[in-house]
């Protein structure tokens, strides 16, 4: 029991003191991955590769692939044909075609879901990280990445950035990391709209309640409600 | 004292402009509220059509499935079965599906699309039991000879006749419910969605 | 309509209580942009509360069930989105809101007598509501609301010889987890929620009983009228409560605002690494408090740990929050509104302020050794003001006040 106490204390002192120190990945240049989550079009071709290069191996288990449908103006039919590789109905999450056993074994790590990704690292990250693959001998996949050091993760990419230009490459980056930005708050879609409405209409409400105050406060400043002298 | 009156009719107004519109404001917060309490995505997803295959489904066979929470029962009906049907209407309360309990396309003789497959939600129309399925004709605790096959219901002792209908003088008030359901082809069924018009 | 209310009337004092809270409770009629607050505290608690009974219903207090349930609602509750947003911007907004009220306690004495009770009652309320953030911010479960907890509860462990002791009873385990978990649940949505509730009625109640004060610290109640009014007052309703509802509506305009264009407000109302599902085996590399406990979390920080243990840091921050309490007998001034006080003392409140704003910016930051330095020299500030108060605000010229409002 001493133990819990000295661990304790130690454990308080370290993070009060030098868990503060330097924020990771800083250091890092990313560069700006300028994606525009109202370009539907990006977001179909985003959701289109994550399906092809990256559902094999990573989950994104908060999102329904009906929800996707919806929200990017995919027919259910077609997304069931053509972007649903790993479950029958329409509403089940999108997991990874990848059981979880194999994966430690592959890769000596479970591949992370991807649902918050580009909420927890932002979209420069995501972005700058897809790009980020070198050759490196040492590394089991004989590549690795200047954004994350020793990343588990083969470049799945590695056919499109030969095969492509840079500009497309880039594109077809940029639509992934879109797409994940759209999947890690699928509301972001709707909410700006909502937003515009609702500060109308209190605009229109601020108006009326600020003739209120005034009407009555002629009163005060006529001197109705003054007390009598 | 007062160097400008007392405008009356500006300040009723304003006063119900601003309550008015305060008042639409309140009614559109109650709207997201409100709606948290409808049934999530998730609970969408859960009850999802549910996909049955009858290949294999052979006569006076009975397969259950779990629809919405809810045993959906699919069973297939022989000739002699189809035929006494018709045969006691007299004994049921309510023979002719007047009652909505059923989609349009169920509202005939054998409350089914395809007259031998039957498709009935199996939660009694009394408390909610699930009645046991007893197609044996004559039945001795039943009631012997008069009894044609259906269901008996071991809670409260309800019957019903192998179309779900209900039987004259026992708790339960109507007949058993046909979810919506149609034929994707020729054995499969899809529990949960209306066939296109 | 009358007859219903005489029936009411003889059961229950409403008309009395109407009368004296609201219709003829005389307010000083010369309330400033500073007095908008105190009712918008009281909107933005209801917020707090309604949103949170919904979002419990669907919140699942469960270290392996919380985090994805918040992502349930996010995404598979219809508006659930929006309620939560509601509640993750409220909290900060109810301390924005907060810090503005204190702020105008400062301004214009309003902790000075006849006033103390209201200011210790609100002190107490400013405390709760701290723990209530703190065990709210827990319940997401992700790495910010883990190690954040870890930090939090684990400087209970730092008091000698009962530490350890404490330190299991608030576990319920011997690290953070379901326990934990799960009455910090129980307090945020119940026990402190209903506390709230309580010290707000004290408060008012306290308040209605000796009158507000105002910008210009005078007592209206002096100065009455033939018919025991008091001549710079005047009816909170309908004045008032007009007024209230244009200051409620900017605020909603505002606040709105946050919820639907920037509800992680850059990281400072929602942090990043809290979209992490909580993970025992990894700290994030940068962890503070969310900004509203920061100023404190400075102080904690200021203070290097003594015979190896942190204790004078975490007693110190303690300090910082209960030395609030004795500001009504620390200020010696003969008036209490800033615009009568003698320049010492506002110099000093200036100082003040510059020290709680750049307490709470380092305590965001990444330690150095600069920083640290800063610190350690405002919470020297920080306490001073407070040392120092006797003195500052007995010496100097104040100005004479004037009997009656400035404004009538």
């Amino acid at each position: 029991m001493k133990t819990l106490l000295n661990t304790t204390l130690s454990a308080v002192a370290a993070m009060v003191i030098s868990f503060n120190a330097a924020a990771s990945g800083a250091g890092v240049h990313l560069d700006h991955a300028n994606t525009d989550i109202t370009d539907e079009a990006s977001l179909q071709r985003g959701a289109q590769s994550f399906m092809n290069y990256c559902s094999g191996c990573h989950s994104i288990e908060l999102m329904r692939y009906n929800r996707i449908a919806k929200d990017l103006n995919i027919d259910e039919a077609d997304m069931a044909k053509n972007l649903m590789f790993n479950a029958e109905k329409t509403g089940s999450t999108i997991f990874s075609s990848m059981p979880d056993k194999g994966a430690k074994e592959w890769f000596g790590t479970t591949p992370p879901d991807l649902s918050l990704t580009a909420r927890a690292r932002g979209t420069d990250w995501i972005y700058t990280y897809l790009k980020g693959f070198y050759a490196d001998d040492t590394r089991p996949y004989g590549v690795n990445n200047h954004v994350l050091e020793n990343a588990s993760m083969p470049d799945v990419l590695w056919q499109s950035k030969q095969d492509k230009s840079e500009q497309d490459f880039n594109q077809e980056v940029r639509d992934i990391t879109n797409f994940l930005d759209y999947v890690s708050e699928p509301v972001k879609l709707i909410r700006y709209e909502i937003g515009v409405k609702v500060l109308g209409f209190l605009f229109i409400l601020f108006i009326l309640s600020y003739l209120l105050k005034k009407e009555y406060w002629k009163d005060v400043k006529y001197g109705k409600w003054r007390a009598k002298d | 004292m007062s160097e400008q009156e007392i405008d009356l009719k500006k300040r009723r107004f304003l006063t119900g402009a601003t309550s008015v519109v305060g008042a639409v404001g309140v009614g559109f917060v109650l709207v997201p509220f409100l709606s948290s309490w409808m049934p999530s995505a998730r609970a969408k997803a859960a009850g999802a059509p549910v996909d049955v295959d009858i290949t294999k489904l052979e006569e006076g066979q009975l397969v259950r499935v779990l629809w919405r929470k809810k045993p959906v029962w699919i069973f297939k009906r022989d000739k002699t079965a189809l035929a006494n049907l018709s045969a006691q209407d007299d004994v049921l309360v309510d023979p002719d599906n007047s009652e909505d309990q059923q989609p349009v396309y169920a509202k005939n003789a054998h409350r089914s699309i395809n007259p031998e497959v039957a498709v009935i939600i199996g939660i009694c129309t009394h408390l909610g039991c699930s009645p046991t399925y007893r197609p044996e004709v004559g039945a001795a605790d039943l009631g012997g000879d008069e009894w044609k096959g259906g269901f008996y219901c071991p809670c409260h002792g309800s019957k019903f006749d192998l179309s779900g209908r209900v039987f004259k003088g026992v708790p339960a008030p109507t007949n058993l419910v046909i979810p919506p359901y149609h034929f994707v082809n020729d054995s499969l069924i899809r529990i949960g969605i209306d066939p296109k018009a | 309509m009358d007859n219903n209310k005489n029936w009411i009337d003889q059961r229950f004092p409403l008309t009395k209580v109407w009368n004296e809270h609201l219709a003829e409770y005389y307010t000083p009629r010369n309330f400033n942009f500073w007095y908008f607050f105190g009712s918008l505290a009281i909107l933005v608690l209801v917020i707090q509360i309604l949103t949170g009974i919904f979002l419990t219903m669907h919140f699942k207090p469960d270290a392996a069930l919380a985090f994805n349930s918040v992502e349930y609602i996010m995404r598979d509750v219809d508006w659930g989105w929006l309620i939560r947003y509601i509640h993750s911007t409220g909290a900060s907004a109810f301390f924005v809101v907060i810090y503005l009220h204190m702020y105008r306690g400062l301004l214009y004495g309003s902790y000075k007598a006849p006033r103390e009770l209201i200011w210790i009652l609100g002190m107490v309320l400013y405390i709760a509501l701290m723990a209530e953030a703190f065990m709210g911010y827990v319940l997401p479960w992700g790495q910010m609301s883990y190690w954040g907890a870890k930090v939090i509860i684990n400087l209970f462990g730092s008091f000698p010889i009962v530490g350890e002791l404490i330190l299991e009873f608030i576990l319920g385990d011997y690290a953070v987890g379901d326990p934990v978990l799960n009455r910090f649940f129980s307090l945020h949505v119940i026990a402190i929620p209903l506390i709230l509730v309580i010290l707000v009625f004290l408060h008012i109640v306290a308040l209605h009983t000796v009158g507000s004060n105002n910008p210009d610290g005078v007592e209206i109640k002096q100065n009455k009228d033939k018919n025991g009014i008091p001549k710079d007052g005047i009816p909170f309703h309908p004045y008032y409560s007009v007024k209230d509802i244009v200051g409620v509506v900017v605020f909603l305009m505002i606040f709105t605002s946050i919820v639907f264009f920037a509800p992680a407000l850059g990281g400072y109302f929602l942090e990043a690494p809290n979209f992490v599902e909580a993970n025992p085996l990894k700290t994030p590399d940068h962890i503070a408090p969310l900004w509203y406990l920061t100023p404190f979390y400075s102080v904690l920080r200021a203070i290097p740990p003594m015979f190896g243990s942190q204790l004078p840091g975490v007693l110190a921050m303690f300090a910082a929050l209960l030395i609030l309490i004795a500001l009504p007998w620390l200020d010696r001034s003969k008036v209490k509104s800033i615009r009568y006080r003698s320049w010492p003392y506002k110099v000093a409140l200036t100082i003040f302020v510059i020290t709680f704003i750049v307490l709470g910016w380092l305590g965001m930051q990444a330690v150095t050794p600069l920083y640290s330095l800063m610190a350690q020299v405002f919470t020297a500030l920080y306490f001073a003001f407070f040392i120092l108060m006797p003195w500052f605000t007995s010496v100097g010229k104040t100005k004479p006040v004037p009997e009656r409002t400035t404004e009538h």
